[in-house]
Protein backbone atom coordinates (compact mmCIF):
# COMPACT_ATOMS: atom_id res chain seq x y z
CA UNK A 1 0.00 0.00 0.00
CA UNK A 2 2.90 2.18 0.22
CA UNK A 3 2.59 3.45 3.55
CA UNK A 4 4.85 3.32 6.68
CA UNK A 5 2.63 1.88 8.79
CA UNK A 6 4.25 -0.76 11.18
CA UNK A 7 3.21 -2.36 13.64
CA UNK A 8 5.81 -2.70 16.84
CA UNK A 9 5.58 -6.12 18.95
CA UNK A 10 8.18 -6.11 22.06
CA UNK A 11 9.35 -9.89 22.02
CA UNK A 12 11.94 -12.48 24.39
CA UNK A 13 13.60 -14.57 22.07
CA UNK A 14 16.47 -15.79 19.45
CA UNK A 15 16.90 -15.34 16.02
CA UNK A 16 19.61 -16.33 13.15
CA UNK A 17 20.14 -14.47 10.64
CA UNK A 18 23.18 -13.76 8.29
CA UNK A 19 25.90 -13.45 11.36
CA UNK A 20 24.65 -16.42 13.20
CA UNK A 21 22.33 -16.63 16.42
CA UNK A 22 21.11 -12.94 17.65
CA UNK A 23 18.88 -12.37 21.12
CA UNK A 24 15.76 -10.28 19.68
CA UNK A 25 13.77 -7.55 21.22
CA UNK A 26 11.60 -6.23 18.72
CA UNK A 27 8.96 -7.45 15.39
CA UNK A 28 8.26 -4.67 13.14
CA UNK A 29 4.92 -6.72 11.02
CA UNK A 30 3.76 -4.83 7.87
CA UNK A 31 1.62 -5.72 4.90
CA UNK A 32 2.79 -4.19 2.03
CA UNK A 33 4.89 -4.35 -0.96
CA UNK A 34 7.26 -6.93 -0.49
CA UNK A 35 10.71 -6.11 -1.37
CA UNK A 36 11.96 -10.27 -2.42
CA UNK A 37 8.42 -11.53 -3.10
CA UNK A 38 6.78 -11.80 -6.02
CA UNK A 39 3.89 -11.29 -4.52
CA UNK A 40 1.81 -7.39 -4.99
CA UNK A 41 1.66 -7.56 -1.15
CA UNK A 42 3.31 -9.72 1.59
CA UNK A 43 2.89 -9.98 5.93
CA UNK A 44 6.47 -8.95 6.31
CA UNK A 45 7.97 -9.14 9.90
CA UNK A 46 11.48 -7.58 10.75
CA UNK A 47 12.78 -9.27 13.58
CA UNK A 48 15.82 -7.32 15.16
CA UNK A 49 17.11 -6.05 18.66
CA UNK A 50 16.60 -2.55 18.73
CA UNK A 51 18.80 -2.31 22.10
CA UNK A 52 22.01 -3.29 20.28
CA UNK A 53 21.12 -0.61 17.26
CA UNK A 54 18.20 -3.02 15.26
CA UNK A 55 21.02 -2.98 12.10
CA UNK A 56 20.96 -6.51 11.66
CA UNK A 57 17.32 -8.18 11.51
CA UNK A 58 15.57 -11.93 10.39
CA UNK A 59 12.94 -10.86 8.00
CA UNK A 60 10.08 -12.79 6.20
CA UNK A 61 7.81 -12.03 3.83
CA UNK A 62 4.63 -14.30 3.68
CA UNK A 63 1.35 -14.19 1.44
CA UNK A 64 -1.53 -12.72 3.82
CA UNK A 65 -3.49 -16.80 3.42
CA UNK A 66 -0.15 -18.00 4.93
CA UNK A 67 0.55 -15.60 7.69
CA UNK A 68 -3.07 -16.06 9.03
CA UNK A 69 -2.43 -19.76 8.91
CA UNK A 70 0.84 -19.62 10.43
CA UNK A 71 -1.11 -17.27 13.06
CA UNK A 72 -2.98 -20.63 13.49
CA UNK A 73 -0.41 -22.59 14.08
CA UNK A 74 1.47 -20.80 16.40
CA UNK A 75 -1.53 -20.81 18.84
CA UNK A 76 -2.14 -24.34 18.72
CA UNK A 77 1.75 -25.20 19.03
CA UNK A 78 1.40 -22.98 22.05
CA UNK A 79 -1.81 -24.76 23.05
CA UNK A 80 -0.72 -28.25 22.60
CA UNK A 81 2.92 -27.15 24.49
CA UNK A 82 1.32 -25.95 27.57
CA UNK A 83 -1.28 -28.48 27.82
CA UNK A 84 1.91 -30.90 27.97
CA UNK A 85 3.81 -28.77 30.17
CA UNK A 86 0.93 -26.51 32.28
CA UNK A 87 4.08 -25.40 34.55
CA UNK A 88 5.73 -23.44 31.69
CA UNK A 89 2.61 -21.82 30.65
CA UNK A 90 3.03 -17.79 30.15
CA UNK A 91 6.62 -18.24 30.87
CA UNK A 92 7.52 -14.44 29.86
CA UNK A 93 5.30 -12.11 30.07
CA UNK A 94 6.21 -9.41 27.27
CA UNK A 95 4.46 -5.91 27.13
CA UNK A 96 2.74 -5.43 23.48
CA UNK A 97 3.11 -2.05 22.31
CA UNK B 1 14.59 5.01 -34.24
CA UNK B 2 18.20 4.27 -33.01
CA UNK B 3 19.57 3.24 -29.90
CA UNK B 4 22.55 4.19 -27.77
CA UNK B 5 23.22 0.96 -26.72
CA UNK B 6 26.34 1.73 -25.13
CA UNK B 7 26.20 2.86 -21.90
CA UNK B 8 27.99 3.33 -18.68
CA UNK B 9 26.68 2.93 -14.96
CA UNK B 10 28.16 3.37 -11.59
CA UNK B 11 27.28 4.48 -8.40
CA UNK B 12 28.35 7.97 -7.62
CA UNK B 13 28.06 10.37 -4.82
CA UNK B 14 26.01 14.08 -4.24
CA UNK B 15 25.13 16.39 -2.34
CA UNK B 16 21.62 16.31 -0.92
CA UNK B 17 19.54 18.17 1.64
CA UNK B 18 21.36 20.10 4.17
CA UNK B 19 24.72 19.42 1.85
CA UNK B 20 24.53 15.30 3.48
CA UNK B 21 26.85 13.71 0.70
CA UNK B 22 24.58 10.22 -0.05
CA UNK B 23 25.62 7.83 -2.82
CA UNK B 24 23.27 7.52 -6.54
CA UNK B 25 23.07 5.09 -9.23
CA UNK B 26 23.95 6.58 -12.48
CA UNK B 27 23.80 5.94 -15.83
CA UNK B 28 24.43 7.90 -19.19
CA UNK B 29 25.27 6.60 -22.83
CA UNK B 30 28.53 6.12 -23.62
CA UNK B 31 28.58 7.88 -26.95
CA UNK B 32 30.14 11.42 -27.48
CA UNK B 33 27.18 14.55 -26.72
CA UNK B 34 24.73 15.65 -24.55
CA UNK B 35 22.03 14.36 -22.97
CA UNK B 36 18.99 14.97 -21.08
CA UNK B 37 18.65 13.61 -17.41
CA UNK B 38 16.33 12.11 -15.80
CA UNK B 39 15.98 11.60 -12.02
CA UNK B 40 14.49 8.46 -11.03
CA UNK B 41 12.69 8.49 -7.65
CA UNK B 42 12.64 4.91 -6.22
CA UNK B 43 9.71 3.18 -4.29
CA UNK B 44 9.76 2.91 -0.55
CA UNK B 45 10.54 -0.53 0.02
CA UNK B 46 13.82 1.20 -1.31
CA UNK B 47 16.93 1.26 -3.76
CA UNK B 48 16.42 -2.09 -5.73
CA UNK B 49 18.04 -3.90 -8.90
CA UNK B 50 14.69 -3.33 -10.39
CA UNK B 51 15.02 0.78 -9.71
CA UNK B 52 18.52 0.01 -11.11
CA UNK B 53 17.41 -1.46 -14.25
CA UNK B 54 15.31 1.57 -14.61
CA UNK B 55 18.17 3.97 -14.87
CA UNK B 56 20.14 2.08 -17.56
CA UNK B 57 16.81 1.71 -19.05
CA UNK B 58 16.28 6.00 -19.58
CA UNK B 59 20.45 5.26 -20.05
CA UNK B 60 19.71 2.95 -23.27
CA UNK B 61 17.12 5.56 -24.65
CA UNK B 62 19.70 8.24 -24.75
CA UNK B 63 19.32 9.92 -21.49
CA UNK B 64 21.96 10.72 -18.40
CA UNK B 65 20.02 9.08 -16.05
CA UNK B 66 20.43 9.17 -12.13
CA UNK B 67 18.65 7.74 -8.72
CA UNK B 68 19.86 8.92 -5.56
CA UNK B 69 19.51 6.67 -2.67
CA UNK B 70 16.85 8.21 -0.52
CA UNK B 71 18.08 6.10 2.80
CA UNK B 72 21.74 6.99 2.20
CA UNK B 73 21.91 8.29 5.87
CA UNK B 74 21.24 4.78 7.47
CA UNK B 75 24.93 3.95 6.43
CA UNK B 76 26.38 1.09 4.66
CA UNK B 77 23.88 -1.81 4.53
CA UNK B 78 22.03 -3.89 1.79
CA UNK B 79 19.58 -1.65 0.45
CA UNK B 80 16.89 -4.40 1.81
CA UNK B 81 17.93 -3.97 5.48
CA UNK B 82 18.11 -0.25 5.10
CA UNK B 83 14.67 0.45 3.60
CA UNK B 84 13.66 -2.12 6.53
CA UNK B 85 15.19 0.66 9.43
CA UNK B 86 14.10 3.32 7.52
CA UNK B 87 10.00 1.79 7.31
CA UNK B 88 10.51 1.07 11.05
CA UNK B 89 11.68 4.69 11.65
CA UNK B 90 8.39 6.05 10.17
CA UNK B 91 9.87 6.95 6.79
CA UNK B 92 11.78 9.64 5.29
CA UNK B 93 10.51 13.17 5.45
CA UNK B 94 9.21 15.17 2.53
CA UNK B 95 11.28 17.85 3.17
CA UNK B 96 14.30 15.57 3.34
CA UNK B 97 13.27 13.65 -0.03
CA UNK B 98 12.65 17.45 -2.11
CA UNK B 99 16.32 18.46 -0.81
CA UNK B 100 17.66 14.88 -1.75
CA UNK B 101 16.28 15.15 -5.39
CA UNK B 102 16.65 19.44 -5.58
CA UNK B 103 20.44 17.58 -5.20
CA UNK B 104 20.02 15.13 -7.76
CA UNK B 105 18.67 17.64 -10.65
CA UNK B 106 22.12 19.93 -10.02
CA UNK B 107 24.65 16.99 -10.09
CA UNK B 108 23.23 16.16 -13.47
CA UNK B 109 23.24 19.87 -14.56
CA UNK B 110 26.85 20.04 -13.51
CA UNK B 111 27.88 17.01 -15.48
CA UNK B 112 29.55 18.33 -18.38
CA UNK B 113 27.30 15.75 -20.72
CA UNK B 114 24.28 17.61 -19.95
CA UNK B 115 21.34 19.55 -22.21
CA UNK B 116 20.01 20.99 -19.22
CA UNK B 117 16.94 19.27 -19.64
CA UNK B 118 15.52 17.31 -16.74
CA UNK B 119 13.25 15.09 -16.28
CA UNK B 120 11.66 13.56 -13.09
CA UNK B 121 10.04 10.20 -12.48
CA UNK B 122 8.62 7.97 -9.50
CA UNK B 123 6.82 4.70 -8.56
CA UNK B 124 4.98 3.79 -6.28
CA UNK B 125 5.95 6.10 -2.98
CA UNK B 126 8.42 8.01 -5.53
CA UNK B 127 5.88 8.71 -7.96
CA UNK B 128 4.11 10.68 -5.27
CA UNK B 129 7.75 11.89 -4.55
CA UNK B 130 7.78 13.46 -7.64
CA UNK B 131 4.69 14.98 -7.46
CA UNK B 132 5.33 17.37 -4.88
CA UNK B 133 8.82 18.31 -6.18
CA UNK B 134 6.80 19.15 -9.61
CA UNK B 135 4.94 21.35 -7.18
CA UNK B 136 7.22 22.64 -5.26
CA UNK B 137 11.50 22.16 -6.93
CA UNK B 138 12.26 24.67 -9.53
CA UNK B 139 13.83 23.67 -12.82
CA UNK B 140 11.92 20.29 -13.24
CA UNK B 141 10.88 20.40 -17.32
CA UNK B 142 8.73 17.54 -17.17
CA UNK B 143 7.75 14.98 -14.39
CA UNK B 144 6.29 11.16 -14.58
CA UNK B 145 3.93 10.38 -12.04
CA UNK B 146 3.87 6.31 -12.04
CA UNK B 147 0.99 5.31 -9.42
CA UNK B 148 1.98 7.26 -6.85
CA UNK B 149 -0.18 6.60 -3.74
CA UNK B 150 -1.08 9.36 -0.84
CA UNK B 151 -1.15 12.09 -3.51
CA UNK B 152 -4.78 12.29 -2.14
CA UNK B 153 -5.18 12.00 1.37
CA UNK B 154 -8.79 11.24 2.80
CA UNK B 155 -7.37 10.28 6.50
CA UNK B 156 -5.99 13.44 7.78
CA UNK B 157 -4.62 11.41 10.04
CA UNK B 158 -2.54 10.35 7.76
CA UNK B 159 -0.75 13.38 7.88
CA UNK B 160 2.26 13.59 10.35
CA UNK B 161 5.61 15.83 10.21
CA UNK B 162 7.41 13.87 7.82
CA UNK B 163 4.66 14.14 5.47
CA UNK B 164 2.64 17.10 6.54
CA UNK B 165 0.89 18.56 3.11
CA UNK B 166 -1.00 16.13 0.91
CA UNK B 167 0.68 16.56 -2.56
CA UNK B 168 -3.12 17.36 -4.18
CA UNK B 169 -3.14 20.18 -1.95
CA UNK B 170 0.01 22.03 -3.64
CA UNK B 171 -1.50 21.45 -7.34
CA UNK B 172 -1.40 25.12 -7.84
CA UNK B 173 1.86 25.26 -7.96
CA UNK B 174 2.52 22.61 -10.51
CA UNK B 175 5.51 24.01 -12.87
CA UNK B 176 5.44 21.77 -15.64
CA UNK B 177 3.80 18.84 -17.53
CA UNK B 178 2.62 16.27 -15.87
CA UNK B 179 1.91 12.45 -17.30
CA UNK B 180 0.43 10.13 -14.86
CA UNK B 181 0.54 6.54 -15.21
CA UNK B 182 -2.10 4.37 -13.36
CA UNK B 183 -3.63 1.28 -12.79
CA UNK B 184 -7.38 0.91 -12.72
CA UNK B 185 -6.88 -1.93 -10.39
CA UNK B 186 -4.49 -0.55 -8.35
CA UNK B 187 -6.04 0.06 -4.26
CA UNK B 188 -3.87 2.71 -3.32
CA UNK B 189 -3.76 5.17 -5.58
CA UNK B 190 -7.83 4.09 -6.48
CA UNK B 191 -9.44 4.89 -9.85
CA UNK B 192 -11.27 7.19 -7.67
CA UNK B 193 -8.33 9.11 -6.05
CA UNK B 194 -6.85 9.31 -9.84
CA UNK B 195 -10.13 10.77 -10.82
CA UNK B 196 -10.07 13.47 -8.32
CA UNK B 197 -6.27 14.28 -8.86
CA UNK B 198 -7.33 14.65 -12.42
CA UNK B 199 -10.38 17.34 -11.48
CA UNK B 200 -7.93 19.42 -9.68
CA UNK B 201 -5.41 19.84 -11.98
CA UNK B 202 -7.81 20.31 -14.44
CA UNK B 203 -9.42 23.14 -12.30
CA UNK B 204 -6.05 24.75 -12.54
CA UNK B 205 -5.72 24.46 -15.87
CA UNK B 206 -2.62 22.39 -15.83
CA UNK B 207 -0.83 20.84 -18.31
CA UNK B 208 -1.17 16.83 -17.85
CA UNK B 209 -2.16 13.85 -19.73
CA UNK B 210 -3.07 10.63 -17.30
CA UNK B 211 -3.06 7.04 -18.68
CA UNK B 212 -5.24 4.55 -17.04
CA UNK B 213 -5.09 0.75 -17.60
CA UNK B 214 -7.39 -1.73 -17.37
CA UNK B 215 -5.90 -5.46 -16.31
CA UNK B 216 -3.54 -3.34 -14.33
CA UNK B 217 -3.29 -2.32 -10.48
CA UNK B 218 0.28 -0.90 -8.52
CA UNK B 219 3.63 -1.55 -9.92
CA UNK B 220 2.55 -3.20 -13.63
CA UNK B 221 6.20 -2.03 -15.07
CA UNK B 222 7.77 -3.99 -12.15
CA UNK B 223 8.82 -7.38 -13.94
CA UNK B 224 9.59 -9.24 -10.48
CA UNK B 225 6.29 -8.86 -9.34
CA UNK B 226 3.01 -10.85 -10.04
CA UNK B 227 1.96 -7.35 -10.72
CA UNK B 228 3.71 -6.99 -14.02
CA UNK B 229 1.55 -6.59 -16.98
CA UNK B 230 3.62 -6.74 -20.35
CA UNK B 231 1.28 -5.23 -22.55
CA UNK B 232 0.18 -2.43 -20.26
CA UNK B 233 3.38 -1.89 -19.22
CA UNK B 234 4.64 -1.29 -22.90
CA UNK B 235 2.45 0.82 -23.82
CA UNK B 236 2.96 3.02 -20.70
CA UNK B 237 7.04 2.71 -21.33
CA UNK B 238 5.93 3.95 -24.79
CA UNK B 239 3.99 6.80 -23.08
CA UNK B 240 6.93 8.20 -21.01
CA UNK B 241 9.31 7.93 -23.99
CA UNK B 242 7.35 9.79 -25.99
CA UNK B 243 6.27 12.60 -22.76
CA UNK B 244 9.65 12.68 -22.67
CA UNK B 245 10.92 13.22 -25.87
CA UNK B 246 8.31 15.81 -26.16
CA UNK B 247 9.60 17.72 -23.17
CA UNK B 248 12.91 16.87 -22.90
CA UNK B 249 14.73 16.67 -26.32
CA UNK B 250 16.18 19.92 -27.37
CA UNK B 251 16.28 20.33 -31.11
CA UNK B 252 20.24 20.22 -30.69
CA UNK B 253 20.53 17.31 -28.31
CA UNK B 254 21.71 13.99 -29.44
CA UNK B 255 19.20 11.40 -27.84
CA UNK B 256 17.29 9.03 -29.20
CA UNK B 257 13.68 9.71 -30.10
CA UNK B 258 12.60 6.44 -28.67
Amino acid sequence: MCSYIVEKAALVGSAKGRKGWMRIDTANVYFDHPYYSTLDHVLAIDFTNEGEGGRDRVAIELSADSARALIARIEAALASGEAAHPSLAAPHAVAAE
Amino acid sequence: MSYYQGLQAETVTFRGHNGDQGEAYYARPTRAGKFPGVVVIHHLPGWDEWIMEVVRKFAHHGYAAISHHLYFREGNGSPDDIGARVRAAGGVADAQVMGDTAGAMAWLRAQPNATGKIGVIGFCSGGRHTYLAACTLPGIDAAVDCWGGNVVVDNPKDLNDKRPVAPIDLTEKLSCPLLGVFGNDDANPTADQVNRTEAVLKKFGKNYEFHRYDGAGHAFFNWARDAYRPEQAADGWRKVFDFYRRYLVAPAASVAAE
